[in-house]
């Protein structure tokens, strides 16, 4: 091997460069819709979308539960044959599908750096979409003490473990959290054999409308014909340590309420949901992040900062499903259509911040024009993906009243039956245009609520 | 059956006792090294990773003197062998009038030490070269020669450097038993080992790091006894790194140098350590209380830090003493070396220690004849930001394209590098082992998108720690 480093140590190569109309990071979702629509929004132009697993796909390739597609094709299909749809219409569409390659970074001039089995090289695109998608937080990002055996995992490894390598995870398993996303774990877990113990959330609610199917759904799949019992579902519990030396023993859960702790056996421990966007080459596009969502500031059209580069899907926020990251995708192919024949970037974006219990809204911001305008029907700003603002919660909060204002001045308000965590809350359009593009950060903050 | 015959054992292949067998190995000796895991895997692989010039440590002590050669000896190995070095610097913060009336006296004895290039900084400097540091510190002491290094290569450079040169490197066995083996031509030691088998050895060298007091009676010696002192760390997110320019280290107490902060050779950034000391040599979980606190002190230091992600978290074990120095000593007619109680600076004075005790032995007499080979040139695989890594250079992933298939993408750890570190002098035996020696699983997704495939490589190209048979890897330069 050294010897091999030696003498590729005497020779210097330069990158390739190449070109292409617009380059999309990410082949879920998102990124593979936004390559079909584009197909047909902006014929001719150039498409490379670029996946750095060896398969496209994204996060459904190794989600077998059933339910995507509801609402972009309108077909409920398990994950594995969405992703299959969703390349067959990218593929169909001409995009240049380009696998084992990822996107490190930005060069000086603008240029995405990217590296592959081909080689190492420079990509100059008119526009970049970044569809990377979002991860979960692992053991260590929610510092949960103790040892660091092995057993600790995330669902995405875990389904991965499962469904592509065909691996056992382990027998006694404790999910963390209780999202959607927790009760796909507990499928997942059944499958490949093991039990869950308990699923544990530190709210006072899971926040899955999918729990008792999921729940269900693991009752009856589980391998080994034992008969698991019902899914002990610990709300106000937190995981606060893991213990084990080769591997997971037991984890320590406290009880919020009570403040009593109490030691699960368990060989396995899966960190569910608390997503976080795979946001590294926003910031290294020089974007800052957004403090909610810790994703990369979007208007309407899910513009950046940045003129050329736009974001979709997952990587704006903590994970929606399949099918509204895929939309999210088709939105911003309208956007880039416009920007590719011609239309201006924004002169800058107005924010719109989230005043505590509220957690996050997407799109995140509002352009700024050059200057209000009298025309406000043509000068719309540009209207999110189905027509809606995403809203979530720290906290569960019902009969919900919303104030949106900006310097002061009121907006708009609207009227919501839920917002949560977790799951998002719908909030309309029609305050954006009372936006003064010049003005302050607008705020949307709860005025009355009640908790649940 | 017939023991194995060594001229010396090591036991314990961390940061000294590796660094001693590289030592021992540019002589004609047959040398055995030791270890009850891999190398680097017990003390050594959890660390502050720092390059220390020696200015902080008590004047006039062996570890003073062996630090500041070690960091010299250490610097010129690194840039030889490719071991990850950031001459970064550090700057020693004070943060209120009581702390700014002590950097004098600790410029003094850094002076005593024999360290002359430290010197006191203004406000105004050490703002502008740290601007995202909290507000309220009066100044600080600049020590240009503390650096950053890999924790995880050196032992492992030294380690193969060794086996390359003819040491035996048995791996995943403990010692259990020693006992003296006679007298006249055939002094020396008979050790017992875990798996059940025995060799003989005519100098024991005792680096067993933690369990370097637990050797220490074995030989049926008193007069230390290690106590574990905890220090638990937290390692930031990389979209961190620009927050922080050099080691900041506090002004310290007397019991510990206290919490830093500090960029790593990986291009994250350092939270830690705490220091509490324990009775449980294998407590090297981390705690409710050590994380909160470390918390708690980062928020003062650097708020801006504490917005970012947390990447890892970890506790290591420094093997603390009551002796406020190393335990070095070289017994010639027991035919025993101790390099005990060596705590978090062995990573900076491994080699000078090594040197230390090739010295001592041979004053006591055993005749070192050197090799007429020198030690066998190695390049070790670059697993720092500070120089390209094989994903970002065309003419490495143009040669070999598994250099092109970045596998684990936070860390952007190549198919070929992990190929490499399988198929290398000294494989790793677990995932642990296959971290240190690419980065793979270390990034701040902690296996959500790669942890299952790297599970799956690993899986196909692994070398178990124990071998059933060992009677093969008893042979010169092998390893098990």
């Amino acid at each position: 091997v050294s010897e091999r480093w030696e003498q590729v140590a005497q020779t210097q190569l330069t990158k390739p460069e190449e070109s292409a109309d617009v380059a999309i990071i990410g082949a879920g979702p998102a990124g593979l819709t936004a390559a079909a629509r584009l197909h047909k929004l902006a014929p001719g132009s150039k498409v490379i979308v670029i996946e750095r697993e060896g398969q496209a796909g994204g996060i459904p390739r190794h989600a077998f539960h059933q339910g995507y597609g509801l609402r972009d094709l309108h077909t409920s299909l398990p994950g594995p044959a969405y992703a299959r749809r969703l390349v067959e219409s990218a593929v169909a569409a001409d995009a240049d599908l380009r696998l084992r390659t990822q996107v490190t970074g930005w060069s000086d001039d603008g240029a995405l750096e990217m590296t592959s089995p081909a080689g190492v090289s420079h990509l100059y695109a008119r526009a970049v979409i970044l569809a990377s998608g979002c991860r979960e937080r692992p053991r260590s990002a929610r510092m949960v003490s103790g040892s660091r055996p092995a057993g600790v995992m995330t669902t995405g490894t875990l389904q991965q473990l499962v469904y592509l390598h065909g691996k056992t995870p382990g027998t006694r398993a404790v999910v963390v959290g209780a999202e959607h996303v927790a009760f796909s774990a507990v499928s997942t877990l059944a499958h490949g054999g093991a039990t869950t113990v308990a699923i544990t959330t530190e709210l006072p609610r899971h926040q899955s409308y999918a729990a008792f199917r999921w729940g269900a759904a693991a009752r009856y799949t589980t391998i080994s014909g034992a008969v698991p019992k019902p899914l002990a579902l610990l709300t106000r519990t937190a995981v606060i340590e893991i213990h084990g030396g080769e591997r997971v023993s037991a984890v320590t859960v406290l009880d919020l309420n009570s403040g009593a702790s109490r030691v699960i056996e368990c060989d396995t421990v899966v960190f569910t949901g608390d997503w976080i966007p795979d946001h590294e080459l926003a910031v290294s596009a020089g974007l800052g992040l957004d403090a909610g969502t810790r994703g990369p500031r979007v208007d309407g059209a899910l513009r950046t900062a940045r003129a050329g580069l736009f974001a979709a899907g997952n990587v704006l926020h903590g994970a929606e499903t399949g099918d509204v990251a895929a939309l999210s995708g088709r939105h911003v192919a309208g956007a880039v259509a416009d920007f590719l024949g011609g239309e201006r970037w924004p002169r800058s974006l107005v924010p719109i911040e989230c005043a505590p219990p509220l957690h996050w809204v997407v799109p995140n911001a509002v352009e700024a024009r050059l200057a209000a305008s009298a025309q406000a029907s043509d000068d719309r700003p540009a209207a999110p993906p189905r027509d809606r603002y995403l809203l979530r919660a720290h906290e569960e909060l019902i009969d919900v009243r919303i104030a949106i204002s900006q310097d002061g001045r009121a907006l708009g308000s609207a009227r919501l039956a839920r917002v949560m965590p977790g799951r998002s809350a719908a909030l309309d359009t029609t305050w954006a245009t009372a936006v003064d593009p010049g003005g302050g950060p607008v705020v949307i903050r709860v005025t009355r609520a009640r908790r649940r | 059956m017939s023991a194995a015959a060594f001229d010396v054992a090591v036991v314990g292949a961390g940061d000294v006792g590796a660094a001693i067998a590289r030592e021992l190995s540019r002589f004609e000796l047959r040398v055995v090294l030791i270890d009850k895991g891999d190398v680097g895997a017990g003390t050594s692989k959890a660390n502050t990773a720092i390059l220390h010039s020696g200015f902080d440590c008590k004047p006039g002590t062996l570890e003073a003197r062996l630090v500041a050669r070690g960091h010299d000896l250490l610097l010129g190995y690194a840039a030889e062998v490719g071991i990850p070095v950031e001459e970064t610097g550090a700057l020693m913060v004070a943060w209120n009038e009581a702390e700014l009336a002590r950097i004098e006296e600790i410029q003094a004895s850094a002076f005593a030490c024999g360290y002359k290039d430290a010197r006191p900084i203004g406000i105004d400097e050490l703002y502008r070269r740290e601007p995202a540091l909290a507000a309220g510190a009066l100044g600080a002491l600049e020590i240009p020669d503390e650096f950053i290094v890999c924790p995880w290569t050196p032992p492992l450079a030294y380690a193969t450097q060794a086996v390359l040169a003819g040491c035996t490197l048995l791996r995943g066995v403990e010692v259990v038993g020693l006992a003296g083996a006679g007298a006249g031509e055939a002094t020396g030691w008979r050790v017992a080992l875990s798996d059940g088998s025995e060799l003989t050895a005519g100098w024991m060298v005792n680096a067993a790091g933690l369990y370097s007091d637990v050797v220490h009676r074995l030989v049926g010696r008193d007069g230390f006894a290690v106590t574990p002192r905890r220090g638990e760390l937290i390692v930031f997110d990389k979209l961190a790194r620009p927050l922080v320019n050099h080691i900041l280290l506090p002004i310290p107490t007397g019991k510990t140098k206290g919490v830093l902060i500090a960029p790593t050779v990986f291009g994250n950034v350092m939270l830690g350590p705490t220091a509490d000391d324990l009775n449980d040599k294998t407590a090297t979980g981390s705690t409710v209380d050590g994380l909160a606190r470390l918390r708690t002190l980062g928020l003062r230091l650097m708020p801006r830090l504490l917005e970012h992600e947390v990447t890892a978290v970890y506790a290591g074990l420094r093997a603390a003493t009551e002796h406020p120095d190393y335990v070095l000593e070289v017994d010639g007619e027991a035919r025993y070396v101790c390099a005990g109680g060596i705590r978090s600076t062995g990573l900076t004075s491994g080699m000078a220690i090594a040197e230390w005790v090739r010295d001592g032995l041979a004053d006591a007499g055993l005749a070192l004849l050197e090799r007429e080979e020198a030690l066998p040139e190695i390049t070790m695989p670059n697993i720092g930001e500070a120089i390209p890594r094989p994903y970002m250079r065309p003419e490495v992933v143009a040669l070999d394209p598994m250099y092109g298939e970045v596998v684990c993408f936070c860390e952007r750890v190549t198919r070929g590098e992990i190929r490499d570190a399988l198929a290398g002098v000294i494989p790793p035996a677990d995932a642990g082992g296959l971290r240190r020696r690419t980065r793979a699983l270390a990034g701040r997704c902690q296996g959500f998108f790669c942890g299952a495939r790297v599970a799956e490589l690993l899986e196909d190209g692994l070398t178990p720690l124990v071998v059933d048979s060992r009677s093969d890897a008893l042979g010169e330069g092998s390893v098990s």
